[in-house]
């Protein structure tokens, strides 16, 4: 995600099945809806102008519910499914306009796709269903093995490689069906509804997974859904669908406090937003003293702020302790440096911590929850901040990209003190 | 009614469509014939020279492979009495008839069906000519048949192959669209060549309905071998007939019995074959 390079782009893809496609498209131009363009040719409108950039290696999710064209658009990326009209690229290539020859090598070297009912061919072992991609490739045997068995350990699946599919659960299964795409080792991954399928509990496990995966990969997946948790679970970006058109991009933040019409805004309505929404998100700035300095300054800071408490850090911020007002007002007696006073059992969170994961210690805690990435202050948490967080207000909300590059203001910003 | 439209001379049309055949096409179909017969004879020659006890036990073999082991002991028991009966040579002819038959059933249809599963046009074009092939009844094409192939064995198996072929095409399409849409889809998404897809995935996943469809047609095939004996095809089935003509009920009687215990033999041993390979069910 750090450096954007657009790795697939959509640009302006429309799929119109049945018998007058060109008539639809024209009636589609002039703006007609949906239902009338079904009246007055009998053609259905798939997907209408969708564009979008992937970047390498993020997971964007394209959700909606079913009926949505969600599936369709994900099939035109590798011509599953041709599109009426629009372009679709990849890595510079425009895939919709090439050839039988070259479009069966980039399904071959470029992009794998993984299917919600598995589709394993029943007939063959999970290792020579994992080799079925190489095998087409005509990739010698002993070769073909080693690649499948390794994409067979990365998703859990050593000591299975003889078994058939039938013997397998639905999230086994579906493991086959991810290391059958991991094992031609494509830069794209394509997955259609591929937890969908699964228990509630498996599915879990395997977005857990497949995050995990991807840590390590750095793939470009395009993962279609039309469950919304899971959206925001896995995906880095989220494209939003209704009636095959893209209603929405952004990421999932983005989606669920800035929804751009009702449609998306009555979709993201029930979301829990402690699922979503970080330590991160809510924290606010932390008042901190730098611990070399004498006892004095804490006092004075805490008076000024009309705190009992602060935080204590070093020059590179990070979190030492707590400086709390009475035992700096001892140690200014019996002249004590702060290193002397510091309370070191502190309540911190990570700021990637999700609010549901937190609510235990900021109910318990007596002053703001620290809030650390690598032990460095970032912020801290106030309870009224986070409540306001759930409740759905934006104003306490952060921009997290912002937060992160911004250094803790520490108290030299402060004038002097 | 009548007046208004004069009868078609359709019987006419064939008459002299059957001429024309047999004129110009006389080389090919005296080939064919000779073909033919020096096929079926060499079987049962070839069939001949195995002793009955040991073609007994080989049989009984591959029934208890392919089938189970009740299977193989009625195998057995089976031969033992037809060749009791006296029925052995009989039944070798009759053998190597149907096997004839449905080889070129197979080699013909299994093409024709895997082709015609692959292009609506074939299909929509294949489809009313199978219906044909089956409802027709078959003392229709064996007449032509002697014009065209003599008296004897070959127009025998001619009637058989056009009678038995039916299932094995129309089983064959099956087969290959009953495969899943999301498996060929997945075949389609990792870029398989139309072969690939055809040898690596269709067909052995048809293979089980393919091989009932063969199976259909070896039914068939020994069902026609009384029809085939009519026009001069030796084994059972002439028995029957010569015993049906004479009246002799139980010589009929037996020589029925050995066609029913082949018919049973063959029927569950080719039943098994294509279920058999789909392991670890």
């Amino acid at each position: 995600m750090n450096d954007k390079h657009v790795k697939l782009s959509v640009k302006s893809v429309t799929k119109i099945f049945g018998k007058q496609p060109k008539k639809a498209l024209q009636l589609l131009k002039e703006g007609s809806p949906k239902g009338e363009i079904l009246k007055k040719t009998g053609s259905t409108v798939g997907v209408n102008q969708a564009s979008f950039d992937v970047y390498a290696g993020e997971i964007f999710v394209i959700m909606g519910l079913s009926g949505s064209g969600k599936s369709t658009l994900v099939r035109t990326l590798n011509r599953l499914i041709d599109p009426t009209v629009g372009e679709v690229w990849i890595d510079g290539k425009e895939i919709t306009k090439m050839k039988k020859d070259e479009l069966k090598n980039v399904r071959r070297k470029n992009i794998s796709m993984v299917f919600q009912k598995f589709a394993l061919l029943p007939h063959r072992t999970v290792l020579e269903n994992t080799e079925y991609g190489l095998e087409v490739q005509g990739i010698g045997k002993e070769e073909r093995k080693l690649k499948a068995m390794k994409a067979l350990k990365l998703v859990g699946l050593e000591g299975y490689e003889n078994q058939f599919p039938k013997q397998l659960s639905g999230g086994m299964q579906q493991r086959v069906g991810l290391a059958r795409a991991l094992a031609n080792d494509t830069d794209i991954l394509l997955m259609d509804e591929a937890f969908s399928a699964l228990d509630p509990l498996i599915r879990k496990d395997m977005q857990d997974e497949l995050l995990e995966l991807q840590s390590s990969m750095e793939k470009t997946i395009i993962f279609i859904t039309h469950d919304l948790d899971e959206a925001l679970r896995i995906g880095d970006r989220i494209a939003l669908m209704k009636d095959g058109e893209i209603v929405q991009i952004g990421s999932p933040e983005e989606i669920l406090m800035n929804p751009s019409n009702q449609y998306v805004e009555r979709f993201v309505e029930d979301v829990d937003l402690s699922k979503v929404l970080t330590a991160g998100h809510v924290m606010k700035r932390a008042e901190t003293v730098q611990i070399d300095k004498g006892p004095r300054v804490a006092l004075q800071m805490m008076k000024d702020l009309g705190i009992s408490s602060i935080y204590a850090v070093d020059k590179k911020k990070t979190l030492i302790g707590t400086i709390h007002a009475a035992d700096a007002k001892t140690a200014v007696e019996k002249g004590q440096s702060l290193h002397e006073i510091v309370d070191r059992d502190v309540k911190k969170v990570a700021s990637g911590t999700l609010l549901t994961n937190l609510f235990d210690k900021v109910s318990t805690a007596t002053i703001p929850v620290a809030v650390v990435d690598n032990n460095r202050l970032q912020g801290i948490l106030v309870k009224g901040a986070v409540i306001g967080a759930l409740a759905g207000n934006n104003e306490v909300i952060n921009d997290l990209e912002r937060v992160n590059n911004q250094v803790p203001i520490s108290q030299s910003d402060k004038g002097g003190v | 009614m009548e007046s208004l439209m004069p009868k078609l001379p359709i019987a006419d049309w064939v008459d002299r469509f059957v001429d024309w055949l047999t004129i110009t096409f006389e080389a090919a179909f005296d080939g064919i014939t000779v073909g033919l017969e020096s096929v079926v004879e060499g079987l049962v020659t070839g069939l001949g020279f195995i002793p009955s006890y040991l073609f007994m036990i080989l049989l009984g073999l591959l029934a208890w492979k392919l089938s189970s082991k009740g299977i193989a002991l009625f195998t057995i028991i089976g031969l033992l009495l037809i060749n009791n009966l006296g029925y052995w040579e009989p039944m070798l002819e009759t053998l190597a008839l149907v096997l004839t038959a449905v080889f070129l059933s197979v080699i013909i249809g299994v093409p024709i069906g895997i082709w015609a599963s692959q292009s609506k046009r074939v299909k929509q074009i294949v489809t009313p000519i199978l219906d044909i092939m089956q409802t027709m009844p078959a003392f229709v094409y064996l007449i032509p048949a002697i014009f065209f192939f003599n008296i004897g064995v070959v127009p025998g198996v001619v009637a058989s192959v056009i009678f038995s072929m039916p299932p094995t095409i129309r089983l064959t399409i099956l087969g290959i669209q009953q495969v899943p849409a999301d498996i060929i889809e997945a075949t389609e998404a990792f870029g398989s060549t139309t072969s690939q897809r055809l040898l690596k995935v269709q067909l052995p996943l048809a293979m089980p309905t393919i091989m009932a469809g063969i199976n259909q047609s070896i039914m068939l095939g020994l069902s026609m071998v009384v029809i085939a004996s009519m026009v001069g095809a030796p084994g059972l089935g002439a028995d029957v007939y010569r015993a049906v003509t004479q009246i002799q009920i139980g010589k009929g009687f037996e020589a029925g019995l050995a066609i029913v215990v082949i018919a049973i033999i063959l029927d569950r041993i080719t039943q098994n074959i294509g279920i058999k390979k789909q392991g670890g069910n």
